[in-house]
């Protein structure tokens, strides 16, 4: 009944800028070994949008800034046994995070919507609005880390982290033996 | 001074001191490094971050206030203070604003090299304050981003105590208490980048920048790249 199969690996981009996906690749030549070790199921490298199975792991990158993010996190803590936040933005907001704190405003999200949109000295908007398309996921109040929303099980420090601490930890969380990160191993930046 | 000195142990290690000097100053002279934030070489001790706390004779004290005494027994490196001083910086992380990845000061920061060194991977454990705090540019050479503050209060020992001008000081009670500046805005102080309290390394974190500064070091090449915090007071032990 237990076939030895491939554990399954899934990822997503919440609100991150795709530099922690692009982090994975500097895994360099190890990547070809970890590609066989493991089957990917959703994730933007394999272009699928939606859970085939349960996963094994689910990477999350990005924390959560619109309703969809919140959807998709749910959707990854309900298929996946393991969640691990990848990068700053996952586990503390990250740079979106910076319109949670706009100086002196009682309302930072439309202060930030407005400077981007109507008032910003640079702006060249034609329609003098905010986006408001039905089709446009709602925006949360302010930017939310991972763990804020769901559990989280392990989280990778950087922006974005090296290609060795990512490759470490997914070994050894892989191998059942991860017990924290070495002191010099890890950076916030 | 020599015939009044005495010796007392620092996690089993004898460590000489002189009547008058506080444990941290006779841990640094003998090259073991007790973690601190508030406290500052060249500055008055004033014993606020409470990182340096260690058991002496049993009880909780702050290294850099506690004076030393003949024959106490003192608890540096314990994974049960380490943990309290974890927290108390895990704490900081929450209150302020701390987002190194857009922080110039990254790789210069001792908030955040002591999270490193006390191997505090993520800060999530408690509810993020996000507080809404002010950013002052109106000075020339001078900015302030007190989203970074810790409130250690080196600047303002520094401005008082060493440049005998009192740019800043703290206003507030409690968690509301803040580093302010002695006028409506830095601007209108006598502050200059000469000061000791604006000289780089005063502030530890990116609160206080100085203008046109910024990333002349790349990251990468910083002083905690090269090291993890207090490695230069524990060098001169292995030495």
């Amino acid at each position: 009944m237990n076939e030895t199969r491939k554990p399954r690996v899934a990822t997503v981009s919440l609100a991150g800028c795709f530099g922690c996906h692009m982090a994975i690749l500097d895994i360099d030549e190890r990547l070809v070994g970890l590609m066989q070790a493991v089957e990917f199921d959703r994730s933007p490298l394999t272009d699928l949008k939606t859970f085939t199975r349960r996963c094994d792991i689910g990477i999350i990158e990005g924390g959560c800034c619109n309703e969809e993010n919140v959807h998709v996190l749910q959707d990854f803590r309900r298929n996946c046994d393991v969640l691990i936040a990848l990068g700053q933005c996952a586990i503390m907001g990250g740079l979106p995070a910076m319109r949670n704190a706009i100086m002196q405003s009682d309302a930072p999200l439309r202060e930030c919507l407005e400077e981007a949109y109507i008032t910003g000295a640079y702006i060249r908007n034609t329609t003098h609005q905010i986006p408001n398309d039905p089709a446009l996921p709602l925006l949360l109040d302010r930017v939310y880390p991972c763990s804020e929303v769901v559990e989280i099980d392990y989280q990778i420090p950087g922006c974005a982290p090296g290609g060795d601490i990512i490759f470490e930890t997914l070994s050894s969380i892989l191998a059942g033996r991860f017990h924290g990160f070495s002191r010099d191993s890890f950076k916030f930046d | 001074m020599s015939g009044t000195g005495f010796s007392f142990t620092i996690d089993g290690v004898a460590v000489a001191a002189e009547p008058g000097q506080t444990i941290m100053e006779a841990a640094d002279a003998a090259g073991l490094y007790i973690p601190r934030l508030c406290d500052h070489e060249g500055l008055r001790h004033q014993g606020g971050c409470r990182v340096c706390t260690v058991k002496a004779g049993g009880r909780s004290v702050s290294a850099c206030t506690q004076p030393a005494a003949p024959d106490l027994v003192v608890e540096n490196e314990t994974p049960h203070l380490n943990k309290l001083r974890r927290d108390l910086v895990e704490m900081l992380f929450h209150e302020g604003n701390h987002l190194c990845p857009i922080c110039e000061a990254s790789g210069n920061c001792e908030l955040q090299a002591m999270a490193y060194r006390l191997d505090m991977t993520a800060p999530t454990r408690f509810p993020y304050l996000q507080p809404s705090r002010t950013l002052d540019a109106s000075h020339p050479d001078i900015a302030l981003d007190t989203n970074r503050c810790i409130s250690c209060g080196r600047c303002i020992r520094a401005s008082q105590d060493v440049d005998r001008k009192g740019v800043f000081g703290y206003v507030g009670r409690g968690i509301h208490r803040r580093v302010a500046v002695n006028a409506d805005d830095l601007a209108s102080t006598d502050a200059s980048i000469e000061d000791a309290a604006i000289a780089a390394g005063t502030c530890p974190v990116g609160c206080i920048i100085r203008k046109r500064h910024g990333f002349a070091t790349p990251i990468g090449e910083r002083i905690f790249d090269k090291g993890p915090i207090g490695h230069d007071i524990e060098d001169k032990r292995r030495e």
